[in-house]
């Protein structure tokens, strides 16, 4: 099994920062003339001695053709892909069904206390909410993972097992670490579903709807709530962009193999080809994920398509 | 909560929120109560070399493990019996440096830039604001881990080894390079809608140089925004600090509040859970009390950034 945390990162003579091949592919001082050769060999291998725009140029050119290029190693062959493949799913999982945890709670918790500004109620939650921002999300992995895992011992707290090979114990893993990445999330698009409704609220169509006599339900929830939940919908979309790989810690505190693990893996056992796969991958995703938040816009507000349209 | 939700909670937040304000306008008693909470740690750590505190990396062997209240150490002591009060407030000193040094570097920096592309506007303007949201799109942690793993990180094979200092120096320039673009963008949204004023464009017409009008005219106009971004970004600083001691980079000699934590983790299931929670107490508060006291600037000042 991979090891998570921090594994030998690596530095080169005199305190400069060096390349990969020193300390980590060969963790000995350069004491003689046998060492100096071999390290130089292995830079010659992995091309590590081209001028950087060609490496880039190299890399590049491989990536958009679909090969990620290889981990560095003294001898074998460790591509990229194998491990990105992996990673993927496990991040993607992790994500989507924290925003989808976030939504379900934020959504009805947002148009409730925007039903009810001012009252208790909405104070109240209003300053959870905020308490809930002011928690890091480490401090709130090591809270359920005491509480949860070791204490009460409902569930376990590290580990991955594929969906495929048992769901239920799937879920059961992702428990912890969907609820530590949704919590804070929950109060940000609370807070925003909030103002944005309030504002909704005070338009003329809904002192239309209410004057007909429709119930207050169905004002909030057919009325209001569509032309509100713009805002939420797209800082829920640039998250999904920014958890792929932003979730290093929660990901290493739970021992998720996910993009975020082989990232800070990466950074620190220098090995920059897999680095900006990784990068390049996690871009891809943020720029895919937006573009569909984008269309998703015009479906669920049809006066932008209209807007666009006309314009 | 991670540099990516506080950057767009900044960034979203305050632009559509004018209904809430009026609940955090005023200072209130929950405001002094932050601002007794920061005075109080802060003093404690620049005062705690003449505290009666004991020394941060003596331990007691029997108070190891011990929970608050063991014989006379007031929260107890951590895995090997160092005392956790004298720790958490020793990690105070080092934790609040770097995060202190990190969002002045970013005031310095971001804000100089920022009322530069506010103020000069035209090309200088696309080129800086180009170069703030390029920085922005970098996963915040991400950078400042390949930065801490670069220039400040343990040396497998021996050679040398890194100073304190240096390691401190690192972490407050990583940090700071990522508060840099959040402080930039802010200060030139506020410097765009103050620079049109009347009172600058008075005395642009009697003659006044254009570094006089940014400083004089412009800069104490822009410098609650400024304020307001910089409190949070203190909080953020604080929990990226912690971040980065969980993924094994940043100060190791001296204790901060995230490596105290780092290093508790192991003690999660042998019953000591307290190295672990109180410094995250410590922090929890801390940024609450900073995020209160953002807020309270940020409406009493109606920071928003909706004029991009």
């Amino acid at each position: 099994m991979r090891t998570t945390g921090g594994p030998a990162p690596s530095r080169g003579r005199a305190g400069r920062p060096c390349g990969p091949v020193d300390g980590t592919l060969v963790p000995v001082p350069d004491e003689n003339e046998i060492i100096l050769e071999r390290k130089a060999q292995i830079r010659e291998r992995l091309n590590l001695d081209e001028p950087f725009p060609i490496q880039y140029a190299a890399w590049l050119g491989d990536f958009v053709t679909g090969d990620m290029g290889s981990y560095y190693r003294v001898t074998d062959e460790d591509p990229v892909f194998d491990r990105a493949k992996e990673a993927l799913p496990v991040s993607l999982q992790l994500v989507l069904y924290s925003q989808i945890l976030a939504l379900v709670i934020a959504v009805p918790m947002g148009v409730l206390t925007a039903y009810r500004a001012g009252t208790r109620f909405d104070r109240a939650t209003n300053a959870s909410a905020f308490g809930l921002l002011a928690l890091p999300n480490f401090v709130l992995a090591l809270v359920l993972a005491y509480y949860v895992g070791v204490w009460l011992g409902w569930l376990p707290v590290d580990g991955y097992v594929n969906f495929a090979d048992d769901p239920g114990e799937h879920l059961r893993h992702m428990v912890l670490p969907t609820i530590t990445l949704a919590a804070s999330q929950i109060a940000i698009y609370m807070r925003l579903l909030r103002s944005d409704m309030v504002a909704t609220l005070q338009e003329d169509f809904i002192q239309m709807a209410r004057s007909k006599g429709i119930s207050d339900r169905r004002v909030l929830w057919r009325h209001a709530l569509r032309p509100s939940s713009l805002t939420v919908l797209t800082v829920a979309g640039l998250n999904v962009g920014a958890l792929i790989g932003g979730a290093v810690v929660v990901e290493v505190i739970f021992r998720l193999p996910g993009i975020g693990t082989e990232l800070a893996q990466a950074i620190l056992q220098r090995q920059y080809v897999a680095l900006q796969s990784f990068v390049a991958i996690i871009a891809i995703v943020y720029v895919l994920v937006n573009f569909a938040v984008d269309i998703l816009y015009t479906v669920i507000d049809p006066r932008i398509r209209h807007a666009r349209a006309g314009g | 909560m991670s540099i990516e939700t506080i950057t767009t909670d900044v960034a979203t937040a305050p632009a559509s929120e004018p209904v809430e304000v009026s609940g955090t306008r005023k200072l209130g008693p929950l405001g002094w109560v932050c601002i007794t909470w920061l005075v109080a740690i802060v003093g404690a750590a620049v005062l705690a070399p003449i505290l009666p505190l004991d020394d941060p990396s003596e331990s007691f062997g029997e108070i190891a493990r011990q929970g608050p209240g063991a014989s006379g150490h007031i929260l107890g002591g951590d895995s090997i019996g160092r005392d956790m009060l004298s720790r958490v407030i020793f990690g105070a000193r080092t934790s609040l440096l770097i995060a202190v040094g990190a969002v002045m570097l970013g005031l310095l920096v971001g804000g100089f830039f920022g009322l530069l592309a506010g103020y000069v506007r035209g090309r200088v303007d696309t080129v800086l604001t180009t170069l703030f949201n390029v920085f922005l799109s970098i996963p915040a942690l991400v950078l400042a881990l390949s930065l801490v793993a670069v220039l400040a990180s343990p040396d497998p094979a021996g050679q040398d080894s890194i100073s304190h200092t240096r390691r401190v120096v690192v972490l407050i320039l990583a940090l700071g390079i990522v508060t840099v673009p959040i402080l930039g963008r802010i200060t030139r949204a506020s410097t765009l809608s103050w620079a049109e004023r009347e009172f600058v464009k008075a005395s642009e017409v009697s003659g006044a140089r254009p570094s006089r009008i940014i400083f004089r005219e412009v800069l104490p106009n822009v410098l609650p925004a400024m304020m307001s971004i910089a409190l949070l970004g203190i909080a953020v600083a604080i929990v990226a600090e912690g971040s980065l001691a969980l993924l094994g980079v940043g100060v190791q000699e001296e204790p901060t509040w995230g490596n105290i934590i780092a290093g508790g983790r192991r003690e999660l299931s042998n019953d000591a859970p307290h190295i672990v929670f109180v410094p995250s107490a410590a922090i929890f508060f801390t940024v609450l009390s900073l995020n209160y006291l953002g807020d309270v600037i940020r409406a009493r000042f109606d920071v928003r950034e909706a004029v991009l």
